[in-house]
């Protein structure tokens, strides 16, 4: 394997990385404020079809992310609905969301373009264009750095840098302003801030608003940037990767970083190698395709030693007595 | 602190707080009707009422939590609408919560910052939070390590946190709600010389509580609660105990147990170098010996988890551990099949739980069906393979009149009795299998005065019948008042045994606290 390779897995691993990261993040805003968010997946998975259907009629792309995330907000919105306002229980909220979108992408993708549940496939100004960084082209020659820069840096799309900027800016809000801190409190003890006078169901509207704008771009990037247009459940179960990684990061949003880095690299390998040969023993393609989400099994089976989730998680807020 | 300093200095002022005509329902229940008071500038006033009286529905009405169906609220002179906890805040209004209102794995600071920060970024609001916390340390003599994290800290040091977060928020008014339930002895005299602090500083306390001795103490003025309304306001000096229990519920109280001396027979439960661990694991009873004989009660003192829960759950058989148990001469089983309450049960030991709500009682079954459990293979209880409901009911009908549970009705779920009567119901069914030895933890958590009362006449009557009783209670009155024998539990040992009429308060608390005392007076006697 050459050092060409190994660049071009590792700029796969990026792509492949950005939607489970924004995902992940997404999900770390709102388990933090004590609201589990199963349905990931589901508005990941709406997020892809509107923004690809609204940049396929309008050719433009931006529309089309816009529209991406009304329609991931539109459902956070209903879980927020559902398990804030209605104290209902948050995991079968999710379930709900994600079998939803599920159903309904297909059924309005059909009834608009009659493509067998796909939109058309996107070209020009309709998806998001790689990014060619300042002097890629000059260094590309020079050894080792030249392709560092050129191939793995440079030559991302726009959401690719958002999701990784995302990195740093939710460790900012969550450790260094005052939403953060309170967005940390209630979710682990949410009467704490309740006698505060701050508000509970505010705090927590916020926190499900914030995830569902992260997944709505989660969802845009994977219908119009990764891929040109949507098909019958593209996301693939990365909405359950992303939340097996955030238990895997433990709700840190660094850690959330290297887990998708992790994720994402396992996805690239499985796609560069689909059949490996280890003399005489053929790794078949479907094992490789399989792996990452061995490893979410192995990982939620808790070999990764404990994870403490939010204490307040899962529990809707009632006044105590 | 003296009692009576406090109203008259202050009679001119208009009231810090005034309440007129507070009432407030849930559904049908009324939790409070028509309240008034006036709380004078300056002063410690007490609420005192049995459980379910009111008391806390009254503050959370104060402090913003609940809005009241009719009345009005007047702070200072001024009358104030307090929707909410932020308006409670800004009308100088600081509550410390029995359960503390904490985020247990934020800093001290952090706590004490959250809602009332400076501006949205973090740091110059904790930087700020720092330095006052400094000098309302040097005014109040409140210490406490503002980077500490909340659940390294014990309860007291929590209690403090409590505190600060009111003081930092600028606080006239404080009001604590039962505050030395967690607390040690000792704790609690030093709780009591900070709210002393307080009111010379002019600030004024509402202390909620259900112990006579605190409001005597310290309160200025004090207020009965029972069953929603205010029976009397009195000043405290011109009151006693016997008046205030007789105000609170609404008859004249016992408030001592009438005892007469145990005549101790053969032992037993005997422990010999008992070791048992919690599910993490961690060992919560280090090797303790302890023997309770026929006829007399041992009372495990100690504030709670200092390991008397695992100790109370091993010889329940909820729990295994390591070492020797002997029930009448007979080695117990600390491991294998028969190490459950069911074979604790057939060997003649009975249990009322620390906690009944979790592991007395099923909750949402009725009451004739938590009479039999434990007991449901009893065949009594059984007609074929069948259980015999019938027999059930009318053993149940049996055990609400001898026990008075109140109301009479077995057909209803325990969820819905009230504290007291859930007790009874629990002790009715343990105490009525006739054990050789009765486990009893908490007797009287959550449970009236009245109710008090009657458990423990109960108690006393199994130990008049020669039975043997192992009591772990965390209200050290209740420990000195029943027990023939007091061991003293800190940190899976126990510090010492002493008996209760050689023995008060105050060394006790000591012994609790992991300070070891003198000559053990009963090492030779056992």
């Amino acid at each position: 394997m050459d050092f060409l390779t190994v660049i071009q897995v590792l700029d796969s691993t990026v792509r492949l990385a950005t939607p489970l990261l924004l995902a992940c993040l997404a999900g770390l805003f709102s388990e933090r404020a004590g609201i589990f968010d199963i349905g990931l997946e589901g508005k990941m998975l709406a997020a892809a079809f509107f923004s690809a259907a609204v940049a396929a009629v309008s050719g433009s792309v931006w529309l089309g992310l816009l529209a991406g995330i009304a329609a991931s907000m539109v459902l956070s919105g209903l879980h927020g609905l559902a398990s804030i306002t209605f104290r209902g229980n948050q995991l079968i909220s999710g379930v709900a969301i994600n079998f939803l979108a599920a159903g309904l992408t297909v059924l309005i993708a059909q009834d608009w373009f009659s493509q067998g549940g796909r939109t058309p496939s996107l070209m020009g100004g309709a998806r998001f264009a790689p990014i060619t960084l300042p002097f890629a082209d000059a260094v590309a020659k020079v050894p080792v750095i030249g392709p560092i820069y050129s191939e793995l840096l440079s030559g991302h799309s726009v959401l690719v840098y958002i999701a990784f900027l995302a990195v740093p800016a939710t460790w900012w809000i969550l450790f260094r302003t005052r939403f953060g801190l309170r967005l940390r409190a209630v979710g682990e003890n949410p009467a704490a801030v309740d006698t505060a006078g701050v508000s509970v169901v505010g705090l927590r509207f916020a926190a499900v608003a914030i995830c569902g704008v992260l997944c709505g771009i989660a969802g845009a990037y994977l219908a119009t940037a990764l891929q040109a247009g949507f098909v019958k459940d593209m996301t693939a179960g990365r909405g359950f990767i992303a939340l097996a990684a955030l238990i895997f990061a433990k709700w840190r949003p660094w850690h959330a970083l290297y887990a998708c880095l992790l994720f994402g690299f396992l996805q690239a390998i499985a796609l560069r190698y689909q059949n490996i040969d280890l003399g005489g023993i053929v790794i078949p393609v479907q094992a490789m395709d399989a792996l990452p989400y061995i490893l979410t099994v192995v990982i939620l089976a808790g070999f990764v030693g404990k994870a403490i989730p939010p204490r307040a998680g899962g529990e809707p807020y009632v006044k105590e007595r | 602190m003296s009692a009576s300093s406090g109203p008259e200095r202050h009679t001119s002022a208009a009231p810090a707080i005034e309440l007129r005509g507070i009432s407030k329902s849930f559904g049908p229940v009324q939790a409070n009707k028509d309240i008034s008071i006036r709380v004078m500038p300056g002063t410690i006033h007490g609420i005192i009422g049995e459980n379910g009286a009111g008391k806390s529905t009254l503050m959370s009405i104060l402090y913003g939590f609940y809005k009241a169906d009719k009345g009005e609220i007047f702070i200072a002179g001024r009358k104030t609408e307090i929707p909410d906890s932020q308006a409670a805040i800004a009308a100088g209004i600081g509550m410390v919560f029995q359960h503390f209102k904490l985020v247990e794995n934020f800093t001290v600071l952090e706590n004490i910052v959250l809602g009332a920060e400076e501006g949205w970024l973090l740091r110059p609001s904790l930087a700020k939070a720092r330095r006052s916390l400094l000098d309302l340390a040097s005014e109040y003599g409140l210490n406490v390590d503002p980077d500490a994290v909340i659940e390294d800290l014990g309860v007291g040091m929590q209690q403090r946190v409590e505190i600060l977060k009111a003081l930092y928020r600028q606080a006239d008014i404080l009001i604590l709600d039962e505050p030395t339930g967690v607390l040690t002895p000792s704790e609690a005299d030093q709780l009591f010389r900070i709210l002393d602090r307080l009111r010379a500083e002019g600030k004024t306390i509402v202390l909620i509580t259900h112990k006579l001795r605190e409001i005597m103490d310290i309160t200025d003025t004090v207020s009965v609660m029972r069953r929603g309304e205010m029976t009397a306001t009195v000043r405290t000096s011109e009151t006693s105990p016997a008046e205030l229990a007789e105000l609170m519920v609404g008859r004249k109280v016992l408030l001592r147990v009438d005892k007469t001396p145990a005549r101790p027979g053969a032992t037993v439960l005997e422990i010999r170098g008992l070791h048992v661990s919690d599910e993490k694991g961690v060992e919560r009873v280090k090797g303790i010996d302890l023997t309770v004989r026929a006829g007399e009660i041992v009372g495990i003192a100690g504030v709670a988890g200092n390991g008397q829960s695992e100790l109370l759950e091993l010889l329940g058989g909820m729990r295994g551990g390591k070492g020797a148990v002997l029930l009448n001469g007979a080695p117990l089983d600390l491991a294998g099949p028969h190490a459950d309450g069911r074979g604790r049960r057939n060997r003649g030991i009975a249990h009322v739980p620390e906690d009944r709500q979790r592991e007395g009682l099923i909750m949402d079954f009725h009451a004739w069906e938590n009479v039999a459990f434990g007991y449901h293979h009893d065949p009594a209880y059984r007609s074929g393979v069948l259980m015999n409901n019938a027999a059930l009911r009318a053993d149940t009908d049996a055990k609400i009149e001898k026990f008075d549970i109140r109301p009479a009705n077995g057909w209803q779920t325990a969820r819905n009795f009230s504290g007291g009567n859930q007790q009874k119901i629990v002790v009715a069914r343990e105490i009525e299998r006739n054990p050789d030895l009765l486990l009893i933890g908490q007797p009287t958590r959550g449970v009236d005065i009245g109710a008090i009362e009657f458990i423990h006449k109960q108690i006393m009557a199994l130990r008049d019948q020669g039975k043997a009783i192992l009591l772990v209670s965390v209200e050290l009155e209740e420990i000195l008042s029943l027990s023939d024998r007091v061991a003293v539990m800190f940190d899976g040992h126990i510090m010492g045994e002493r008996l209760p009429g050689e023995t008060d308060e105050k060394e006790l608390g000591l012994l609790m606290a992991g300070v070891s005392g003198q000559s053990d007076p009963l090492a030779a006697v056992n």
